[in-house]
């Protein structure tokens, strides 16, 4: 049972929390990223993730242990999907634990933030108008300009 | 030989990826150099660079047997 992976699989929340479940636990938090059909006017009408799947899965392992270094006690898993990906899909599950709340959300909010910054995985969007590589999640830095912070 | 691995655009540019390099004792800005004399439309300035799965600088030195990879700036979530 890996806590930090990449697959092509669907993405199951029950699994997920599972991993994170223990005795010790008040909390867990569970974050679902999801496939969204429209962004501002353009329509979106399915999403191709890749990955450096080892170093990506790395990554996701560093996240869960900074988040350990941030907030001591909680307990981090996170999954994500790559492959073709239609409207409503899950791309993204985090799923954290600890002994009280505050501490979940917070862990949990990080690490969707550290993905979007450091982890080796690219969506391509598939529009009614056409393709691209997205170069980060507001597009304002469309590939291959600018460059994300470590 | 030095692996390089390409991703999401710089792939589609490329038309593959992964290329082989004959070289040893390089910095990442060699290689760079070396790669673009055959793939001059490259657009690598923007991209991340790890070196056999770590995040790297210009400046790091690779040796034969190493794996390069080129990411470009990252949309996951």
């Amino acid at each position: 049972m890996e806590l930090f992976e990449v697959k092509s699989e669907p993405l199951s929340l029950e699994d997920i929390t599972k991993k994170v479940e223990r005795r010790e636990a008040g909390a867990i938090t569970t974050f679902i990223g999801t496939v969204r059909e429209w962004t501002k006017e353009k329509r979106t009408l399915y999403l191709e993730y890749q990955a450096y799947e080892p170093m990506a899965a790395k990554m996701l392992a560093q996240i869960g242990k900074e988040a350990e270094e941030k907030w001591p006690g909680t307990k981090m898993a996170i999954s994500h999907r790559i492959g073709r990906l239609e409207i409503s899909d899950i791309a993204v599950l985090i799923a954290v634990s600890s002994p009280h709340r505050k501490a979940a959300y917070e862990a949990n909010e990080y690490a969707i933030e550290r993905i979007k910054d450091i982890v080796p995985i690219w969506k391509k969007e598939h529009w009614e108008s056409g393709e691209e590589w997205i170069g980060n999640q507001k597009e304002t830095v469309p590939y291959p300009s600018g460059r994300p912070h470590l | 030989m030095i692996k390089i691995l390409l991703f999401a655009g710089l792939r589609e540019e490329a038309g593959k990826s992964e290329i082989e390099i004959k070289a040893d004792n390089l910095s990442i800005s060699g290689l760079k150099q070396q790669l673009l004399e055959t793939y001059n439309s490259l657009n690598l300035n923007g991209a991340m660079i790890a070196v056999n799965e770590e995040y790297a600088t210009e400046d790091t030195v690779v040796k034969s047997g190493d794996v390069v990879a080129f990411i470009p700036p990252v949309s996951g979530g």
